[in-house]
């Protein structure tokens, strides 16, 4: 099969696109982006793309709520384009915003019989929005992004990314259906070899998660990160991965020879590889020859 | 018509965090004891709505089904919860609370104040309308219940950490509104306010009347223009003609007439900044010949340098003062969001990639019986700031990356925030040409009445009245309306669908248009332009600084083809005029002229400024002798713990850094991501690996002592700070900021010119060229003390000076952390004997001493040998000696690094005003090793291998040996084998850092 193609989708606010559509087009992809607005007019627009993606920002300025406008534009107008799009065995992605519109949509985790939402991203527990570094760890999943990978190392930046369930059960039951997908995870092992001399950092503050601030930035439930559907094709994660696929993106770069590229590329590589079922060869960046 | 309050409230077992935040920063501010605050959002949301509809939009859009409850009752009411909704109307999700619970306390209500923009309502607003649910109007509110608090206390308490009185209302106990104010219709009346027969004293009060802040001189010039045009002048004419006088949109005292003098003799200047600043970049340019890499200069809203064979890149640095005074969160926020529109207007538009913000406060910790009247707590301010700067940042998407804050008791009354923006400009599209025949377009944000006057306003000093009479001209930003012009406006750029663009900055439609027909003439339609709500006059309209508006020149024929564009993605854009070949500037409200200027009276008429500037070097004094010590470790401690050496993290963790996907070197570094980098680089275009390299230099202790060497540091500082990182040194471009006190005074003027001087000289022997730059004057506080008596705090003079330099493959940039033990130590440029102005001063609390200065071709070679030793490969760490010396250099390395390291100071490379005597403690050579803050120096790592090749590049520079990384202790001797002065583990001294503004 020739390169997927992405859409990448664009609403006022939405301010990831770019990278987002260079990571894909690192990965093999071909990308779009498209206004929410398109769409909306057309929405039948999506079905000639295999990969939709929403990145992240502020959509709609996150006004009222982290991606709350976005989702209900998509409840409202979009809900049937969008499930005949997944019905159809193609992939979605949400990154961030893009995470926090997914998770309000139903697309990801659908509501229960008296229509609840299962879980919800609500504010940090810090209050603030943060941007740090957080290591990863990969859960027993079928989410098709993260097919061969283990442990991650990728950048959050957000106010409204603490994952919570209503009750514990609701969040045992995604845990044993594999959907809790990426965790964020204390990384001694990684910081030790780093060189950090104490690397279990005080907690400030009261949380719900094993992992303490700020290796779990949020205060996110189960510690988790990311979030996949049953079907393993959809898949929403706070951290950025399009923000780690150059060497020179890893905070510690300049310590230690540099790989080819960085540890975010994988989840693009892997959708890439699901509808072309063999690696594409991935070009290093930066040929372009600068004088 | 019905009006509802929607109350969202935590849900059952969810913490109150806005009520936790507020309860700790009560008690932080020593305004409260133990008190508990309880907190909701509101939303008022009026329409021809029933409750069912009003639950669904609570449902769907205003709470969280998961985390949150919501309430709602029907307006007016007054007792309590008692319409609370039922859980049965069939809506999914939401838990409701039972009837009566009520939160304990005294309930407080904080309401913006019409007119002030309200981005969220506005979006409540469009998203019921998207909904299909039919709202006419919002409003949101915050609700407060305070238990505990002494009602005595409750109005100190609103107004110090609740609400702020310059853009909020304080509303206690429960609503009783009936409807929200949505305008009253406007009704055209020409004002005419005559002049012509009015006495000095007339005039005077004329302008103090509408808030011109002209001078008599000026007064006098429009009198006798409108006596030869023999009739009286409209009150816009008036207002057209004070905005585009005004110092902020023409600096007319720093590029006026100025006689100085200093010991050296005396000069005049016909034009201040053109002879000192422009000058310097008129001559590097020259020298550079076939070679100028300077684009636009000191014309266009923003500089323009060249990138690559694509791009060239544009950089503006502006000040939002006075704004941030009153109101900090609004001031930052459209401090920010102006800046963005300074590139943005630049050529035919660039593309914003990073910004850098510099602020200066009051040390946090002053005690609330020390504030004078009107002015806010230094603490609050920064707060306001840090989210203003952050909210707008980070909605639209542009990596916030390098900044400073200073702390100076000085700058209690006026806060200083510097904001500054770079983008990205295709080289073909740097020049503009309005035509006669184009539409005069405006695109963006509604015209509504914030900052009226705000132009105008930043010329006057403040004073303890200001928070009141100026609050017209505190504005709130909408970033996402911003991110959105800025979206269409490039892809309109690329089909090129108009001819120039400039921003609506300060002085709104009045100094954009006025700017880009200067040459031309042009007529406004102002009935035409967009409103946010009636009632708006048309003076009200043409002065308005509503944000997120641009300007367009667009040739007739692609009218169709814009409109068409902004209407795609829900941007407005509106023709409000047409530029045409008169030489005037007309104005119209609904066919009737309400102005008629000669753009060449309007920007070539105000009578020349004519200042005197004096300026007498301070007697020199030798630096206060310091107590004798044999440990340093507790000064070093206390180094790292002084405010402005301190870690600024909380801050920098609030702004996204790494937005765009071109990070390459973060403000934040090291093993534990929590060292202070020395400069940002980032690569804005992602396929190539050119890098931009973004850094500052400001040092207001030096001004107190000399402005020329306050001036000279700045620069070398933003200059070794880029090339810290790997920056080429003959590829720096830079800005100056001048923030200065009360100029009027000859004194301060002077001891401005002294640094324009200085600017000038060092940037040519640097062969750094100035690019752009910007002003603000006349920052003194006025007030009255408690015993009567009239004060004055003037900031000290504050210059910064940006620098946004180049690197051919980001993969040469080095970092700041150490990076394995047994690597060499070495120090780069010379030590001198200048401890006058040095925090090591500040902290010993020592008066006097010797302000470093800069030698110039020195560190010119300096930082080119340092440059190719860094492209070469031979430094594996790199960090600049600056606040502090080299001590604090050497401790941020370490822990930065997660390392240690072994240094004597015999070693150190020192000119012959440093004794070499180093035997007994407190002396002088042991001092200046130590904590002079001399400048153009560095630490290097360099690993033994690379020795020889470092110390070869290095040949002609002061340059030595001064110790070797280890893993554990940071150890410091005066010589080898002596007794350690300093002696510690770095994770303590990382500690000692953080501790001062590790904020929750």
């Amino acid at each position: 099969m020739s390169r997927p193609r992405v859409l990448i989708l664009r609403a006022p606010g939405t301010n990831c696109d770019r990278e987002t559509a260079y990571a894909f087009e690192l990965a093999g992809a071909v990308c779009e982006l498209v206004h929410i607005n398109r769409v909306l007019e057309n929405p039948s627009l999506p079905d000639e793309y295999q990969i939709l993606c929403i990145p992240g920002g502020f959509s709609y300025g996150d006004d009222l709520a982290a991606g709350r406008i976005l989702a209900s534009q998509v409840r409202h107008h979009l809900a049937d384009a969008f499930h005949r799009f997944h019905q159809a065995g193609k992939l979605i992605l949400g990154i961030c915003n893009g995470f926090q519109v997914l998770i309000q949509t139903g697309l990801l985790l659908p509501d229960d019989s008296q229509g609840r939402p299962p879980a919800t991203l609500t504010w940090n527990d810090s209050g603030r929005f943060e941007d740090r570094w957080v290591h990863l760890e990969v859960a027993r999943t079928s989410a098709v992004f993260l097919r061969g990978v283990q442990r991650l190392y990728l950048p959050v930046a957000h106010a409204e990314g603490k994952f919570v369930c209503p009750d514990q059960q609701t969040l045992r039951r995604l845990e044993q259906a594999g959907q809790l997908a990426l965790r964020y995870a204390d990384g001694a092992a990684e910081r030790r070899n780093e060189g950090v001399k104490h690397p279990d950092p005080p907690g400030n503050g009261p949380w719900s998660a094993k992992v303490p601030y700020p290796l779990n930035p949020n205060g996110s439930m189960g510690d988790v990160a990311g979030v996949c559907d049953e079907t393993g094709r959809v898949f929403g994660l706070m951290p950025h991965p399009e923000r780690h696929v150059d060497p020179t993106h890893h905070p510690h770069w300049t310590r230690h020879a540099l790989p080819e590229h960085g540890e975010g590329l994988v989840i693009f590589q892997n959708a890439v590889e699901y509808f072309t079922d063999s690696p594409v060869a991935v070009p290093v960046v930066g040929l372009r020859s600068v004088t | 018509m019905t009006l509802w309050e929607v109350d969202v409230l935590p849900a059952e077992g969810q913490p109150d965090l806005h009520g936790r935040q507020l309860s700790a920063e009560a008690l932080d501010l020593g305004l409260a004891g133990r008190l508990s605050i309880r907190t909701a959002r509101g939303y008022l949301v009026q329409g021809a709505l029933d409750r069912r509809q009003v639950a669904t939009l609570a449902a769907e859009l205003l709470a969280d089904a998961v985390v949150e409850q919501t309430r709602i009752r029907q307006l007016p009411g007054g007792d309590g919860n008692q319409a609370a909704s039922p859980n049965g109307t069939g809506l999914p999700g939401g838990h409701h609370p039972p009837d009566g619970l009520e939160p304990p306390g005294k309930l407080v209500h904080v309401l913006l104040k019409p007119g002030v923009m309200d981005p969220v309502a506005q979006s409540a607003l469009d998203a019921a309308g998207r909904l299909g649910v039919p709202v006419e109007a919002v409003r949101t509110l915050r609700k407060y219940w305070l238990d505990g608090l002494d009602p005595d206390r409750l109005d100190l308490f609103c107004g110090k950490l609740l609400a702020n009185d310059s853009v909020e209302l304080v509303i206690p106990g429960p609503l009783r509104l009936e409807r929200l104010e949505t305008g009253q219709p406007y009704r055209f009346r020409r004002v005419i306010e005559p002049l012509r027969e009015l006495d000095d004293e007339g005039l005077r009060k004329l302008s103090e009347r509408m808030q011109l802040y002209l001078s008599l001189a000026e007064m006098r010039t429009i009198q006798e223009h409108f006596r030869g045009l023999d009739r009286e002048p409209t009150d816009v004419e008036l207002e057209t003609i004070a905005q585009t006088w005004s110092e902020h949109c023409s600096h007319k005292t720093l590029a006026g007439r100025i006689a100085y003098s200093d010991e050296h003799g005396e000069r005049q200047f016909e034009n201040m900044l053109k002879e000192t600043i422009f000058e310097a970049t008129r001559r590097i340019r020259q020298q550079l010949g076939d070679d100028d890499w300077c684009v636009s200069v000191f014309q266009d809203n923003a500089g323009v340098v060249r990138f690559d064979d694509q791009f060239h890149v544009v950089f503006k640095v502006e000040t939002h003062n006075h704004p941030s005074a009153l109101e900090p969160y609004g001031g930052a926020n459209t401090g920010l969001g102006g800046v963005i529109r300074d590139p943005l207007g630049t050529g035919l538009g660039a593309r914003p990639v990073c910004n850098t913000d510099v602020f200066c406060f009051a040390p946090p910790d002053t005690p609330h019986d020390q504030l004078p009247p009107g002015v806010l707590h230094p603490r609050r301010i920064m707060r306001g700031v840090v989210s203003g700067v952050r909210d707008y940042g980070n909605r639209m998407g542009i990596p916030t990356v390098n900044g400073a804050v200073y702390f100076d008791p000085r700058y209690l009354g006026n806060p200083l925030v510097y904001c500054g923006n770079v983008g990205l400009l295709p080289r073909d599209m740097w020049s503009k040409q309005t035509l006669a025949g184009d539409l005069i377009v405006v695109v963006g944000g509604r015209t509504g009445r914030d900052g009226i006057h705000g132009a105008t306003f930043s010329s006057a000093e403040l004073h303890s009245g200001s928070d009141v009479q100026s609050g017209g001209a505190v504005q709130i930003g909408n970033a996402i309306t911003e991110k959105m012009v800025v979206d269409v406006l490039l892809q309109a750029r690329d089909q090129g669908l108009y001819r120039a663009i400039t921003d609506c900055g300060a002085g709104g439609l009045s100094s954009a248009v006025g700017e880009m027909g200067a040459e031309l003439g042009a007529v406004v339609w102002l009935d035409r332009a967009p409103l946010k709500y009636d009632g708006l006059s048309y003076t009200e309209i043409w002065i308005s600084e509503a944000q997120e508006r641009m300007v367009l020149s667009v040739p007739p024929e692609n009218w169709e083809a814009l409109r068409a564009l902004c209407a795609a993605e829900g941007v407005e854009a509106t023709v409000i005029g047409q530029f045409e070949a008169t030489d005037r500037l007309r104005l119209l409200y609904e066919d009737q002229q309400v102005a008629d200027l000669r753009m060449d009276f309007l920007h070539d008429g105000r009578p020349p400024v004519i200042r005197q500037a004096r300026y007498e070097p301070a007697p020199a004094r030798p630096l206060d002798a310091a107590p004798p010590r044999d440990d340093y470790e507790p000064v070093l401690r206390a180094l790292l713990g002084s405010l402005n050496i301190a870690s600024k993290e909380w801050v920098i963790r609030q702004y996204d850094h790494e937005v765009q996907g071109g990070s390459v070197i973060k403000p934040l570094v090291g093993v534990a991501n929590d060292g202070p980098s020395d400069a940002a680089v980032v690569r804005p275009v992602l396929e190539s690996r050119r890098g931009l390299v973004l850094a500052c230099g400001m040092n207001p202790y030096y001004g107190d002592l000399d402005t020329y060497h306050m001036a000279a540091s700045a620069i070398d500082e933003a200059l070794r700070n880029c090339v810290a990182v790997g920056a080429d040194p003959a590829r720096i471009a830079i800005l100056d900021n001048f923030c200065w006190g009360y100029t009027d005074r000859p004194e301060t003027l002077g001891s401005l010119v002294r640094a324009a001087l200085a600017c000038q000289e060092v940037a040519i022997g640097f062969g750094t060229p100035f690019i752009s730059g910007k002003d603000s004057l006349n920052n003194e506080f006025r007030y009255v003390d408690a015993d009567g008596r009239q004060q004055a705090i003037a900031i000290p003079p504050s210059l910064l000076i940006s620098a946004l330099g180049q690197v051919d493959d980001v993969r040469t940039c080095v970092t700041m952390d150490l990076k394995s033990a047994g690597n060499l130590l070495y120090q780069v440029g010379l030590t001198r004997d200048e401890l006058g102005g040095s925090h090591f001063a500040l902290v010993e609390g020592l008066v006097g001493g010797q302000v470093p200065r800069v030698d110039v071709p020195l560190a010119k070679a300096t930082f080119a040998a340092l440059h190719r030793a860094i492209v070469a490969g031979t430094v594996r760490a790199c960090h600049d000696l600056s606040e502090g010396g080299l001590v604090v250099a050497l401790a941020e390395m370490a822990f930065a690094g997660g390392l240690g390291a072994e240094v004597t100071l015999a070693g150190v490379p020192c000119d012959e005003s440093v004794p070499s005597e180093m035997s007994g403690a407190g002396g002088r050579g042991v001092l200046a090793r130590l904590f002079a803050e001399s400048n153009s120096r560095f630490l290097c790592e360099v690993p033994v291998e690379r020795q020889q090749q470092f110390e070869q590049l290095l040949a002609d520079v002061p340059h030595a040996r001064i110790g070797q990384v280890t893993a554990e202790l940071l150890t410091i001797r005066a010589v080898e084998g002596g007794p350690p002065l300093v002696e510690a583990d770095p994770i303590n001294l990382k500690a000692a850092w953080q501790a001062p503004l590790r904020w929750r």
